[in-house]
């Protein structure tokens, strides 16, 4: 994990209830954009994919408000939510507490299993294999169950020539399962490399934050690569740049504008377009092997 | 070289009585050769002795001994010829990863390793061993040409994690260390990787999936420095002893937890008091795992090494015998 310094966003209505309703923001709540500052109504914002609507500003996502907000109605099908992170370090920091306790808090509060989710469904009629990362599960970051999860995922394409969507959302490398976490970036990206060698396309879609060893692994090796706007986006978290290296950095450092900018990523796209843009994506290199009639 | 470790104490006091009798040389009495001889021994055992039983962090001090061999010292020692290969044909010569042709026995082998530099203008030229974009993809370069050569991939890992400055950002970084991932993933030729001293984070991993992951006695590798690591656990870097004991990143732990291949032994003392052992050991290990890999074919080669990195992790399952981890 490279960097937490952003200000969670206000958490509201994660009360540990049922799974589907975690993720609805109360209606009469009013939420302060961390942009520009303007009161917005939970219900509006909710009614416009969590975008303010006065600037812009995108806000984080949960999992499965991604899931809903891109995939064709009840489509979607999950598989290996049984996977629960083991703790193969026995972890306990004095000032987190042991590993194992975080890991229960984090599944009560998200009503998650894990910091990924992974399932088979359809944008647009087209099935494919969709992960989809949560930064509320310890910030998104990738441990042993992430990483088998979106390699499962990876597999599944793979076998059922499949495209493929990743959906980042993590600070990186989870800690406390050290380099049994590290080694989660070597296994994704082995599995993307036989995903290539059989053909299948594979869309990243990097949202925020994407740091450190996930954007350093999987999240860049999409054969499209795709940013929301404003996302923070970067291997170091500027605030530990600026520290460790006594840099003063320009202001849109580590953001979707500079990576795109850097030619590292192919495009940026609004929430609102994500969908049809990944359909267009998807019918394109359906295509791609088609002759000309 | 000097004992200078906190904890070698006894044995910087055991030289001190060696170096004052040996000074003397020819005058010595028979009874204070004796002595000398007996002193020996017992620094060597000392030096065992208390090597055996290294915290984690007496291990992270030893792995960064500014008197550590580096890449460049076993490429000296190991190889009876080698031509150093420069640039990544994209943009510069990353100093802080050299690579090149080595003659081992023999035979011509890829050998890749980082090099943090010796003294101080070495070190700013060489950014402390911290590389950069063009690094990882001089890398590359090199071992898309040991496949096509039929080549077995030799990398040295030392280095505390990839550079973290701007440039490194501009450069794309994160992109060149996913490209290394996945480029060794298909390589079809062997590949050795040998930690000599920091395994720093994905800038290590970036030349290390290999079909052997071996590590020098007093080495690390680890998923963040345990400064890094405990800044972000601890907000706090100075709690760093704690995260390098809590994370397991000590060659013995990591070879119990089955991360790793091998452990190849260092002589008396560490690596950085003789580096012909230190160096013999290194060579002697390279020569052993590349002639076994050797011995495979290609696909089943590949086959391994993919199923290598597939079965790390440790999970259960929500349902009954949720209780029993998979490894």
């Amino acid at each position: 994990m490279r960097d937490e310094s952003k200000p969670a966003l206000p958490v509201v209505g994660h009360n540990g209830a049922h799974p589907d309703a975690v993720h609805t923001l109360p209606t009469n709540l009013a939420v302060k954009c961390p942009n520009c500052r303007e009161l917005l109504v939970g219900k509006d914002l909710e009614r416009n994919q969590k975008v303010c609507p006065r600037c812009g500003y995108h806000f984080r996502m949960d999992a499965h408000e991604r899931i809903d907000m891109l995939l064709d109605r009840d489509s979607f099908e999950e598989f290996a939510n049984d996977l629960l992170s083991a703790d193969p370090l026995g972890f306990v920091s004095d000032a987190k507490g042991p590993y194992i306790a975080e890991l229960e808090s984090k599944r009560r509060a998200t009503g998650l299993n894990e910091s990924v989710v992974v399932g088979k469904g359809e944008i647009e009629r087209m099935p494919l294999i969709i992960v989809v990362m949560d930064f509320r599960f310890i910030g998104g970051s990738m441990g042993s169950v992430a990483g088998e999860k979106i390699t499962l995922g990876i597999e599944r394409a793979t076998k059922d020539r499949l495209p493929l969507l990743i959906i980042s959302a993590s600070g990186g490398a989870r800690m406390q399962e050290g380099l049994f976490a590290l080694m989660q970036m070597a296994k994704t990206s082995a599995a993307l490399r036989r995903l290539a060698d059989a053909g299948v396309p594979f869309i990243s879609l990097l949202t925020d934050p994407t740091t450190g060893g996930v954007f350093a692994s999987f999240s860049m090796l999409g054969d499209v690569i795709l940013a929301e706007p404003g996302a923070v986006i970067g291997f170091t978290g500027p605030r530990v740049i600026e520290q460790a290296m006594h840099q003063k950095l320009p202001k849109d450092t580590n953001t979707s504008e500079f990576v795109l900018q850097r030619g590292m990523i192919d495009t940026i796209v609004h929430r609102r377009d994500l969908r049809p843009t990944i359909g267009r994506i998807l019918r394109l290199y359906g295509a791609a092997s088609k002759r000309f009639v | 070289m000097p004992y200078d470790l906190e904890f070698e104490r006894p044995l910087a006091d055991l030289d001190k009585r060696i170096q004052a009798l040996q000074r003397r040389g020819d005058r010595l009495r028979p009874d204070e050769r004796t002595q000398l001889d007996g002193l020996r021994i017992q620094l060597d055992q000392r030096a065992r002795e208390i090597y055996r039983n290294l915290t984690p962090t007496q291990r992270v001090q030893v792995a960064r001994h500014k008197n550590r061999p580096y890449t460049a010292d076993y490429i000296n020692l190991v190889s009876d010829d080698f031509f150093e290969l420069h640039g990544d044909r994209r943009y510069a010569d990353d100093h802080a990863i050299m690579g090149g042709l080595a003659s081992i026995d023999g035979k011509t082998i890829m050998l890749i390793g980082n090099q943090k530099g010796r003294d101080t203008k070495d070190r700013l030229e060489r950014n402390f061993g911290m590389a950069h974009a063009e690094g990882y993809r001089k890398a590359q370069r090199l071992m898309r040409q040991a496949e096509q050569f039929q080549m077995p991939v030799v990398t040295l890992i030392d280095i505390s994690g990839a550079s973290l400055d701007l440039e490194a950002e501009q450069r794309g970084i994160a992109q060149a260390i996913a490209e290394s991932l996945f480029v060794m993933a298909g390589l079809r030729t062997p590949i050795v990787s040998i930690v000599i001293g920091e395994g720093g984070s994905g800038g290590a991993l970036s030349t290390s999936v290999a079909d052997r992951i071996l590590m020098l006695e007093n080495t690390i590798y680890t998923v963040a420095s345990p400064e890094a690591a405990a800044s972000i656990l601890w907000r706090d870097s100075s709690h760093a002893h704690k995260a390098a004991a809590a994370m397991k990143i000590t060659a013995q732990e990591l070879l119990k937890l089955k991360l790793i291949e091998e452990i190849i032994p260092e002589p008396a003392g560490g690596a950085h008091q003789d580096y012909a052992a230190a160096a013999a050991a290194v060579k002697s290990a390279i020569i052993r795992h590349i002639s076994e890999l050797e011995q495979l074919a290609t696909e089943q080669l590949l086959e391994q090494r993919y199923q290598r990195f597939r079965a790390i992790g440790v999970y259960k399952r929500e349902t009954v015998g949720a209780s029993s981890p998979t490894t």
